[in-house]
């Protein structure tokens, strides 16, 4: 159980507070190179985002019709569009969008998922079976054309966009938190809770929830890069963000336009949104062997 | 093995009616009706077309009909292309996005079970680590992103390949194909990996091999078929994928498809057309997901017994 522990740091830490389930988890997501290098790529992809609006290069509506679309140079890193506008700010900014959804909608979907799945699994019995029987039958359904749908019926807003996303994402949350509280309500620490007089809803808050935070993570880092992917995908079709607002899959959709002679305009938010999904999936990855050694890869 | 086909089966009409009823009163939802032009109709024309469509029946009335015309297989006119029904639309689309997901499933199934099979046999060596990384990126390319790309490169830089149309010029049935079918190569090769790993490892491979079995055979004959488990599972959602997939390759190759026409009818706001392309949509997904189900149990020994036993 207890990692091999290589410097003396950890050695005092981890006879400071006991090998948690959390230090060990790190020791070994420090030897996963790959899944360290997506956490650094997003750390940075972060604080770029949270900085745009102080250093882009450019102003987001800045335009020079008469520059018109220019390859990458010094001036524009990434190059222009047709109006002349730096691609570099404008993949920013989408990036800024495109992040956020990620987080919001996933955001949204760990919330409802962790609750509706604790509850399934602490009440246990016919509720149990009523909400997740809903569930099942909710996880049936074509979700994609549901979220067209809803797009196209009540107009196309970024808020209903979080709420379309974060609505099919939480299943398989509720799911696997269910499946969790179920093993942990019958072991005996929640009994001897019990049997102290704690009240249901303290043994909810203070011991399921916390023991149900592994996969709850590694679930939840695996989510965003599908909800970003599903901005980008509607975005794409023109149905997801709308200008003046951007994301990266408008600005892909904006780029398959004039590929054939500005490919520029294509491969640097292709590649902004490859390289993050990519990160996602590695950190992910790299969370899930770490945090819970039993699941395998696939 | 019946009695676990027809459970399943009885468990898809609930899924059927949700999605019936949630499309329904979504688009009864939306704002403004269908024969909203910029030219005022007269209002006896327009009495004339809501009767025509039913839309002058009370709300519940309209739902039951439509109900019933649906279990007819009738999915009633389309108010975009006036006497045309949805049902000579879907036809119209279906022949190609069927073709379209066939070969990409063909493309993917290939493909990924290949690399998978390969992967497993070195575990942690090159030949484990490059079709592995070559599968993340397959995964975290979208085809609205790959499809482009490929179009790019191998239509109009090497103008290898024609860029859009379907059936009109040899080869042009390659690109489409490919950008659908990567991802799910992607996936696939990671779950052949996984399983046949896992299967490898089982005594009775050991055995096949203190046996003297030829390496061939072992894995062909006697690894293979546990090994593949995970990626029959996984059809029933890849086909879900797959029919979401076409509307973004429809769009990009401009197939006459089913995922064309539909995102054609969520732009003009073509509500039955909406209607029935969502249900048959979800008819299809429910299916596939109901036969990938029961192939997995017929496939798998221990599930087998799991189903006949009730449990």
């Amino acid at each position: 159980m207890v990692a091999i522990i290589t410097n003396t740091d950890e050695v005092l830490a981890s006879a400071e507070q006991g090998t948690s389930l959390w230090s060990d988890a790190w020791v070994r997501l420090r030897r996963n190179h790959l899944a360290l290098a997506g956490l650094g790529i997003l750390i940075f992809l972060a604080i770029v985002s949270l900085l745009t609006p102080w250093i882009a290069p450019y102003g987001y509506e800045a335009q020079n019709l008469a520059l018109g679309a220019t390859p990458p140079s010094w001036q524009h890193w990434f190059g222009t569009d047709i109006f002349g506008r730096d691609l570099l700010t404008r993949v920013m900014y989408g990036g800024r969008m495109s992040l956020m959804v990620g987080f919001v909608a996933t955001g949204v979907a760990l919330v409802i998922g962790v609750l509706w799945g604790t509850v399934a699994g602490y009440a246990g019995g016919r509720v149990d079976a009523v909400m997740m029987r809903l569930v099942d039958i909710l996880y049936a359904l074509p979700f994609m054309i549901f979220i067209i749908l809803l797009m196209v019926v009540f107009g196309r807003s970024i808020l209903l966009l979080f709420l379309a996303i974060g609505a099919v994402e939480w299943l398989t949350m509720a799911r696997i938190v269910r499946g969790q509280v179920q093993n942990l309500r019958r072991q005996e620490f929640i009994e001897a809770a019990y049997s102290l007089g704690l009240s249901r809803w303290r043994i909810v808050r203070k011991h399921l929830i916390p023991n149900t935070l592994g996969p709850v993570i590694v679930y939840t880092t695996l989510t965003i890069p599908s909800v970003m992917l599903l901005e980008a995908f509607l975005s794409f079709l023109g149905l997801g963000v709308q200008p003046p607002e951007s994301s990266w899959g408008l600005l892909i959709n904006n780029g398959v336009e004039t590929m054939e002679e500005y490919p520029w305009l294509l491969i640097f938010p292709g590649l902004a949104l490859s390289i993050t999904l990519f990160s996602l999936n590695f950190l992910g990855d790299g969370l899930r062997d770490a945090l819970d050694p039993r699941t395998s890869k696939d | 093995m019946l009695k676990f086909f027809f459970t399943r089966l009885l468990q898809a009409i609930p899924v059927l009616l949700v999605v019936i009823t949630v499309t329904f009163f979504l688009v009864r939802l939306a704002p403004g009706g269908p024969f909203d032009a910029e030219k005022a109709v007269p209002p006896e024309v327009l009495k004339a077309l809501e009767a025509n469509y039913r839309l002058d029946l009370p709300v519940w009335q309209q739902y039951t009909s439509y109900v019933g015309d649906l279990v007819t297989g009738d999915f009633g006119p389309s108010f975009r292309y006036p006497g045309r029904s949805v049902n000579e639309l879907i036809m119209a689309g279906l022949p190609a996005s069927a073709e379209l997901g066939l070969y990409a499933l063909l493309v993917a199934l290939v493909i990924g079970t290949l690399a998978g099979i390969i992967a497993s046999l070195r575990p942690n060596t090159a030949q484990d680590y490059i079709p592995m990384s070559t599968a993340m990126i397959g995964i975290c390319m979208p085809s609205f992103l790959l499809g482009p790309l490929l179009v790019l490169v191998f239509g109009i830089w090497l103008d290898w390949l024609p860029i859009s149309g379907w059936g009109d010029m040899p080869g042009d049935k390659i690109l489409p194909s490919i950008t659908m079918g990567a991802g799910y190569a992607a996936y696939i090769a990671r779950l052949s990996r996984g399983g046949m790993l896992e299967v490898l490892s089982q005594d009775y491979i050991r055995t096949a091999r203190a046996k003297g079995l030829p390496e061939r055979v072992i894995i062909f004959k006697h690894a293979l078929r546990g090994g593949l488990i995970p990626v029959i599972a996984f059809l029933g959602p890849a086909f879900a994928g797959l029919l979401s997939g076409s509307f973004v390759v429809e769009t990009i190759f401009q197939i006459p498809g089913l995922g064309r026409f539909f995102v054609q009818a969520a732009f003009n706001r073509d509500y039955t057309m909406i209607m029935g392309t969502t249900v048959f949509f979800a008819f299809l997904i429910v299916l596939f997901n109901l036969l990938s189900d029961v192939i997995a149990v017929w496939i798998n020994p221990r599930l087998r017994h799991q189903a006949q036993g009730g449990h």
